[in-house]
């Protein structure tokens, strides 16, 4: 579980993340919607402290990641994690399963013989066959979210964070990736925490959906509460966004 | 105006001059408690070396000649005769040339390289993506990098000074008519072993400022590819400079404790 309280980043004297307490159930895809520019992106990567945010407590599991001094210690917790990042952030240098074989080695004790079954393996379950040998350059925009997401949930991580999953994928694609977020719950009983503008999946997916307006939670609820919510701000952002 | 000028000029300083040490201390901290990552080491050497190795046979090749032409000549219009050339021709390369000029093709060839290869792992997040997946930039990156400066450079620099001295021979037996004999007679007579350290060592220093310089202007490279593009070409500018002034202060030293 993640117990996130009083959460608050600051940039250039602006509160992007203002005050935000939130807990994160075992098991659940949380969502956090809400416009360009408000700290989706901020509020993920404060997560695991990839930033590091002024106030508040992170307790993952009963550690309170803010409060941790040493770098041994936070990546402790970070190996909890598995991150797929907005445009994939794969490694250039290297090839498709070397990309999603890269964590095994500091984050898992299997032999350096076994990676290339891992990665194949992975990326059977996203739906890849046959492209391990391939260069980045040759993928295609889907193809690299979806190696992507493979490297992130390679080392089997307990939660698993989306940066907008489907941003700059055609609608085929979008769901393709919408089904595999669902299914990788289901199947490896992740904890997912997904960022999105995508209303479509947030409202598919979720278990519970997060709406941010600046730097603050407006409304936490189901998707169902929150496609009929009273809120004006959110039935204002969901309805034009449908549009 | 002015005083304003300058106090921000003196904290923008301050604060790179800061931040580049946090790095500093960032790399020696994860060297002495991270396993290090040979096959990247590896990989980083050959690159470094292999990619400056063309340039640094051509510019101290022509070096060389030129000393030897220049010196050639002068000493005959000075003394009806050719003296003195390979002394002039081995200590001007061994102890300066040849480090100053390796280290500026290096800088401008692997540096800007480095620069803008972590410049753009930065703005596509695959810096991030290291602690996400159990390392860090500091293992992954620096470390590697700092090593194959250090490992690449001074062997470039003596393939330098052997292409170097080679190519004053041949000017000198080819323009002067000075015997080979002559020519490494005025070399090795007069060369010590504390005159070839007194170049060699310098190398040391400049591999870890061209290190230092094109890792840190790629990791604090910002504003997208045009930010990219801005960080190499002051990583070269700057190492260049510092290359010229590190000369300067280590030579300096280097006479004060004896090593001519």
């Amino acid at each position: 579980m993640i117990d996130i309280r009083n959460l608050t980043k600051i940039y250039s004297s602006k509160k992007v993340l203002d005050d935000i307490s939130v807990d994160i159930r075992d098991g659940e895809i949380f969502t956090i919607i809400g416009p360009s520019g408000t700290g989706k992106s901020t509020f993920l990567k404060s997560v695991i402290r990839l930033i590091n945010p002024e106030y508040g407590k992170i307790i993952i599991d009963g550690v309170d990641i803010l409060s941790l001094k040493s770098e041994f210690e936070i990546q402790k917790v970070r190996e909890k994690f598995g991150y797929l990042f907005q445009d994939g952030a794969l490694f250039d240098s290297l090839n498709v399963w070397e990309n999603v074989s890269f964590g095994l080695k500091y984050l898992t004790n299997i032999y350096e013989k076994k990676y290339l079954d891992v990665a194949r393996e992975k990326l059977e379950l996203v739906g890849l066959k046959g492209v391990e040998y391939k260069k980045i350059n040759e993928l295609s925009g889907g193809m690299k979210k979806r190696v992507a997401l493979a490297r992130a949930i390679a080392h089997n991580p307990r939660y698993v964070l989306y940066d907008e999953p489907t941003t700059g994928l055609d609608p085929i694609s979008s769901d393709i990736i919408i089904d595999l977020i669902k299914n990788m719950s289901k199947k490896l009983k992740v904890t997912s925490i997904v960022v999105t503008h995508d209303i479509k999946l947030a409202l598919t997916i979720s278990s519970r959906v997060a709406v941010l307006n600046a730097g603050k939670f407006v409304e936490v609820d189901t998707p169902e509460n929150i496609k009929n919510s009273s809120n004006d701000f959110v039935k204002d952002f969901i309805s034009t966004s449908f549009i | 105006m002015i005083i304003n000028k300058i106090g921000k000029i003196t904290i923008d300083i301050a604060f790179h001059l800061g931040r580049c040490c946090l790095m500093i201390k960032r790399m020696f901290f994860w060297l002495f408690n991270s396993k290090l990552e040979k096959k990247e080491i590896m990989k980083q050497t050959v690159r470094i070396g292999i990619e400056s190795i063309g340039v640094v046979i051509l510019t101290s090749l022509f070096t060389g000649m030129v000393l030897a032409l220049q010196s050639g000549y002068t000493s005959k219009n000075l003394f009806n005769e050719p003296l003195y050339v390979g002394t002039v021709v081995g200590f001007s390369l061994v102890k300066e040339l040849a480090p100053v000029l390796t280290a500026i093709v290096v800088s401008g060839r692997a540096g800007s390289s480095v620069t803008a290869e972590i410049g753009t792992m930065v703005i596509t997040e695959q810096v991030d993506a290291l602690y996400t997946l159990g390392t860090n930039p500091s293992t992954y990156l620096l470390i590697p990098r700092y090593i194959a400066f250090l490992i690449a450079l001074p062997i470039l620099t003596l393939i330098a000074n052997v292409v170097g001295i080679l190519g004053g021979f041949v000017v000198s037996y080819i323009k002067l008519g000075i015997s080979s004999t002559v020519y490494f007679d005025d070399i090795f007579q007069y060369m010590k072993v504390k005159n070839f350290f007194h170049g060699f060592i310098k190398t040391f220093f400049f591999a870890f400022a061209i290190a230092t310089i094109s890792c840190y202007k790629g990791f604090y490279a910002t504003g997208g590819a045009e930010g990219v593009g801005r960080s190499t070409t002051d990583s070269v500018v700057i190492s260049m400079i510092m290359i010229l002034a590190i000369d300067y202060f280590v030579s300096s030293i280097l006479v004060i404790v004896g090593i001519t």
